[in-house]
């Protein structure tokens, strides 16, 4: 297969900053959350969640709750339907918590689920829930890896399996024990909980005892409905999940959590729709976290700035059942043009829910560590930090021995350093002084992988000049229903108020989940794809019908582009796709394809080349001597730069500039992905300066779960931002080019921050947040 | 949350009269306190008296100061010329409070009223002595980042105040005045108005419980034109202060004539620092001044884990709020 779709990729509407096409339904109210889904008969369950995080339940008493007027159902471990499987005898659970709670008196985490009330409205099963008195006998918790009573151990893989616990590459001890340079040093990472505005809903329907459906907020409706037919012991086709809109997710609404599967369960004996909706408390208990954790970075170096060995290893706290955590390694065994590399995990089991992926898991507190001793290494030998990046630049991906498939981090560097003044840093530490306030500059480099994914799109163009695209997709709020309207309207040739783009239904064609980075880039291919099926049964109806000018052309010679097919010699012989439909008297035609992101797709490509003639963008003609099959490393890459003011009396830090450049590939949207990678920052700032869940040491319960007291960025933090793309072109990751941007954003920010403060001050902050406590402390400290 | 009955009330007497009459009821104004509160099962009502309606409005200069119903919107008094004008460190408490949705809501009294912002005692789970007596106090040893390093006791350490309008008023020697239910007005300043937790932290103010805030009267001084309030917090907006400083000062000549000392923050209650004022009253207005007057303001300080640093971003507050007051 040649990549003719890159050749012919339209660029009338993609790219173009197109305003939200849901943007009127959602400020209108027409939009339906899950939560807000109408179903006549819906009643209402309430959760009442654990007072301890380890124990025995002695007693629930439910007397009183039962005699409230319009309660339903009390759902206790005594009485809840049972599973066909548990999340822990399902084979491949793929979610992130294997522990379903509510299935015998024990109690494993302070907030797990232990009484569902049902009542006829939601009033009703509050006040019951209320009543309902649980009595536990309670033992003493384990709060964290810090715990005197943890233990750490090896998990030999993390992520539950997914991920290698050890890695080595040339001999990172021996490199380091050598390396005339040396720093090492360890960073803190707090608790910190996704917060989405809208909270995690599950509205359950059952028709008979044998076909489910769920209003679910899920970033992966395809992983909601595995989960669920796991664990309810129903063929695929009996459940269905419907996600029409998400008010945002950041990673705690891409895994299936205890609420959704009590629900469903409990729904079934109900007999009637069933809404259960978290309360923001539960938030911080019921769809997991980002952990508790500390890394230890030795870097060794040359005298003047080269890597020799990078050895990481990091501890955290993970839940009684899972090994998950984050794989911080990754990033930092990538990034740089380092010889050798080593990584050792070590967990502990604590009474705490399992942790889940949050925005750029493993890469941003993982580039926390790696750019803040960059900037370290750069100050000890007085050079500067983009220059100490430069010198480390990595012509290829040392972790892996690959080639790039693109990468365009110096262009980001330089027109980052561009737009900010990078040359007007002053490079003594707490020199530049506003007023009273300590003003500094520091930056980082940002990346993110383009993982392997595959999904299927659905195109239905009608005669009338209109067409229905579907996918399995879901929207987050960050733009799929818009950029993937963009692409139809591109593909079809049709103006952009002409299509429909559908998705979050696992009734319409399977598309991988909005995680990861990897939606835009699979479903727009899949699109693609689709739309050249129906190119070619309407270039195959023209060639036949007499009254087309393209009547007897070989369907080999015509060329779509823009919806037009016309004789690629001769490209004023043609017409539109819609014009050939009308003629023919068919209403409308279907096509349907799947399309692959990342590896996947190049592996494809590889292999139709070399069944192909070989012309086109054949990697082993454009890089000759590379290995055939051998396939790209394909990563994103970006810079950041940022401005800070320190009060050294008051200890307080606020981002005064931000500057941040980013290669993402094709970028679909100006204005959504501006504003995909300026949120990206926004959350990296929130992660470095002020969010942090406090977990009591005692109780291992959480103190601060409400809004008010967990701090993410509010609009007077953020100053406006600089974002910006550079051009990039990458034909090896999927038939668009486009690579993820949804995590990239808030890689490398918490160390541009940190890196500013140290300019500012010079002082190191290694522990997140850099709260003015923090602050104080280190100033009282000599720098 | 539990089911509870609503009434509102026409006349002062008719909801005082309620109050006295049923042991559980509450007022309610903004409800920005109460309703949190009451959803997160803290606070357990089984009516709510709206007082809304009640004629407790008006901000007007009076012989005694300026006075303010107890009704009056936060957002709109810091929004009142006098307010901005005469007493700004009062208007800058108020902006630098809350959201502005919140300001837009939340009444005078019942700022006043706020309750602490310490987690133990938002989270019934835990054991809290101000919501369960005698259950314990898991803050001395657990989170206590937020909590009081001033006035607290073995039983409490919560700043039982978090926010910043009472900071502003116990400076400026603000006095309430409470009606009851025989409709018999009292004036409390409110220097008096709080209680130190000892060991009783469930008593937070000396209000009765059928008495209402109707006003609040600030005197008019120089050190109320010539204030500031001075709010540290976590992020930019919307954050109960780690360390606030209300002050206002009276300088003739670069001499100190008249000073007035409040922090927020750190102590069990607003907490007005006399014994900061008087080392400050006769002393030349400069930095070293401002530096012994925050290290007496602090003296016996007892913090704890996660509240240490409070001492001296206290006392750095404090001489920065001076400072600026002075070069004002």
């Amino acid at each position: 297969m040649e990549i003719k779709e890159k050749e012919n990729a339209p660029t009338n509407i993609v790219g173009k900053p197109l305003n939200r096409v849901d943007g009127p339904a959602k400020v209108t109210g027409a939009a339906r959350y899950s939560a807000e889904v109408p179903l006549a008969g819906t009643v209402y369950g309430v959760l009442k969640t654990s007072a301890i995080a380890k124990g025995r339940i002695k007693s629930i008493d439910t007397s009183r709750a039962e005699k409230e007027p319009g309660v339903l159902h009390i759902f206790t471990y005594q009485n809840l339907p049972k599973p066909a499987k548990t999340p822990q005898q399902v084979e491949k659970w793929r979610a992130a918590q294997s522990y379903l709670p509510m299935q015998d008196d024990r109690v494993q985490y302070a907030g797990e689920p232990v009484v569902l009330v049902v009542a006829d409205t939601l009033e009703r099963a509050t006040q019951a829930a209320e009543l309902v008195q649980v009595s536990y006998q309670a033992e003493l918790p384990i709060d964290s890896y810090l715990d005197p009573k943890a233990e750490l151990f090896d998990p030999q893989t993390i992520q539950s399996g997914k991920q290698p616990g050890h890695t080595e590459r040339g001999n990172p001890q021996a490199a380091y024990a050598g390396a005339p340079v040396k720093l090492d040093a360890t960073y803190v990472h707090a608790i910190n909980h996704h917060n989405p505005m809208e909270p995690a809903a599950t509205l359950a329907v059952w028709e008979g005892n044998d076909r489910l459906t769920v209003y679910e907020t899920t970033q992966n409706i395809t992983g909601s409905q595995t989960a669920l037919l796991d664990v309810l012991g129903l063929p695929r086709d009996q459940v269905r999940v419907v996600t029409h809109y998400l008010g945002g997710g950041f990673g705690c609404k891409g895994s299936v959590w205890p609420h959704t599967l009590i629900t469903a369960l409990a729904a079934r004996a109900v007999g009637r729709p069933l809404k259960v909706v978290l309360t923001r408390k539960q938030m911080f208990t019921g769809v997991g976290h980002r952990e508790d954790q500390e890394q230890n970075l030795k870097l060794g170096a040359t005298t003047d700035g080269k890597l020799l060995a990078l050895v990481h290893t990091k501890k955290a706290t993970t839940s009684p059942w899972d090994n998950y955590t984050e794989s911080n390694s990754k990033v930092i065994n990538m990034l740089y043009a380092c010889p050798s590399f080593g990584a050792t995990y070590e967990l502990a089991r604590a009474n705490v829910m399992t942790s889940v992926w949050m925005r750029a898991p493993g890469e941003a507190p993982g580039s926390f560590a790696l750019e803040s001793s960059m900037d370290d290494l750069a100050h000890q030998l007085n050079i500067d930090p983009l220059e100490i990046r430069l010198r480390n630049y990595a012509d290829h991906d040392y972790s892996n021995d690959k080639p790039w498939s693109s990468k365009s981090l110096k262009q980001c560097y330089a027109r980052g350093a561009e737009l900010f003044g990078w040359d007007k840093r002053n490079p003594t530490p707490g020199q530049t002084r506003r007023g009273r306030l300590l003003v500094g500059h520091g930056m980082g480099t940002a990346t993110y992988p383009v993982h392997s994914a595959q999904g299927t799109a659905r195109v239905r163009l009608f005669a009338d000049g209109h067409a229905v695209v579907q996918s399995g997709a879901t929207d987050l709020g960050t733009g799929t229903y818009t950029v993937m309207t963009q692409v139809s309207a591109d593909a079809l040739g049709l103006p952009p108020d002409k299509i429909r783009f559908e998705l979050g239904d696992t009734r319409l064609p399977t598309a991988p989940g909005s995680g990861g980075s990897q939606a835009a880039g699979t479903v727009a291919s899949a699109i693609m794809e689709a739309a050249q099926d129906v190119w070619a049964k309407v270039v195959k109806m023209a060639v036949a019908d007499k009254k087309s000018p393209l009547y007897k052309a070989k369907p080999a010679d015509v060329k779509v582009e823009l919806g037009r097919m016309f004789l690629a010699k001769k490209p004023a012989k043609g017409e539109t796709l819609v014009a050939a439909l009308a003629r023919s008297g068919q209403t409308d035609i279907e096509g349907s394809a799947s399309g692959k992101y990342g590896a996947g797709y190049e592996k494809q490509y590889f292999e139709a080349a070399d069944s192909d003639d070989k012309k086109g963008g054949n990697p082993n003609q454009e890089k000759p001597g590379e290995k055939q099959g051998q396939g790209h490393s394909m990563h994103s890459f970006g810079a950041h730069f940022c401005e800070v003011e320190v009060d050294p009396e008051l200890g307080t830090i606020r981002v005064t500039r931000w500057v941040g450049v980013h290669g993402v590939g094709t970028v679909l949207n100006l204005k959504t992905a501006t504003s995909q990678l300026m949120g990206g920052a926004i959350f990296g700032i929130g992660s470095a300066l002020m969010e942090e869940t406090f977990r009591d040491p005692t109780y291992a319960r959480y103190t601060n779960s409400d809004l008010a007291s967990y701090h993410v960025p509010v609009n007077a933090d953020i100053p406006d931002m600089t974002i910006e793309f550079v051009p990039e072109t990458d034909p090896y990751i999927n038939a668009l080019g486009v690579k993820g941007i949804g995590e990239i954003g808030i890689v490398g920010v918490a160390a541009a921050v940190a890196n500013a403060v140290f300019n500012a001050t010079g002082r190191r902050m290694r522990s997140l947040p850099m709260t003015p406590d923090k602050m104080l402390e280190a100033l009282r400290l000599p720098a | 949350m539990n089911n509870f009955s609503y009434i509102q009330a026409d006349k002062a007497k008719d909801a005082t009269a309620a109050k006295r009459d049923d042991k559980s009821a509450a007022f309610i104004a903004g409800g920005t306190t109460l309703l949190d509160l009451m959803k997160l099962s803290v606070e357990n009502h089984d009516q709510l008296i709206d007082v809304n309606m009640l004629p407790f409005r008006g901000i007007e200069s009076t012989k005694d100061g300026l006075r303010i119903g107890a009704l009056e919107r936060m957002s709109d008094v810091a929004a009142h010329p006098l307010v901005a004008r005469q007493f700004p460190m009062v208007a800058e408490s108020l902006l630098l409070a809350a959201s502005a949705q919140l300001r837009n809501m939340a009444s005078i009294g019942g700022n006043v009223l706020q309750r602490t912002r310490c987690g133990y005692f938002r989270d019934t789970a835990f054991p809290c002595n101000k919501r369960n007596p005698g259950s314990g106090c898991p803050a001395l040893t657990g989170d206590n980042r937020n909590l009081a390093i001033l006035g607290t006791s073995d039983a409490c350490i919560a700043t039982s105040y978090p926010g910043d309008l009472s900071v502003a008023l116990i400076a400026l020697d603000a006095v309430l005045t409470l009606e009851n239910a025989k409709g018999k007005q009292r004036q409390v300043p409110l220097t008096k108005f709080y209680l130190l937790p000892g060991s009783t932290p469930q008593r937070e103010t000396v209000l009765e419980p059928d008495e209402l805030i109707v006003a609040v009267t600030i005197p008019q001084t120089e050190m109320a034109r010539r204030s500031k309030y001075l709010k540290v917090r976590d992020r930019a907006s919307y954050a109960y202060a780690l360390v606030s400083a209300a002050v206002g000062l009276e300088v003739q000549g670069g001499t100190i004539k008249a000073a007035r000392v409040a922090l927020g923050g750190v102590g069990a209650q607003p907490w007005r620092c006399f014994e900061a004022e008087k080392a400050l009253v006769g002393q030349p207005a400069t930095e070293a001044t401002f530096r012994a007057a925050a290290e007496v303001a602090l003296r016996g300080a007892k913090p704890r884990e996660h509240n240490a640093f409070k001492v001296e971003m206290a006392q750095n507050t404090l001489v920065r709020a001076l400072s600026e007051v002075a070069a004002a």
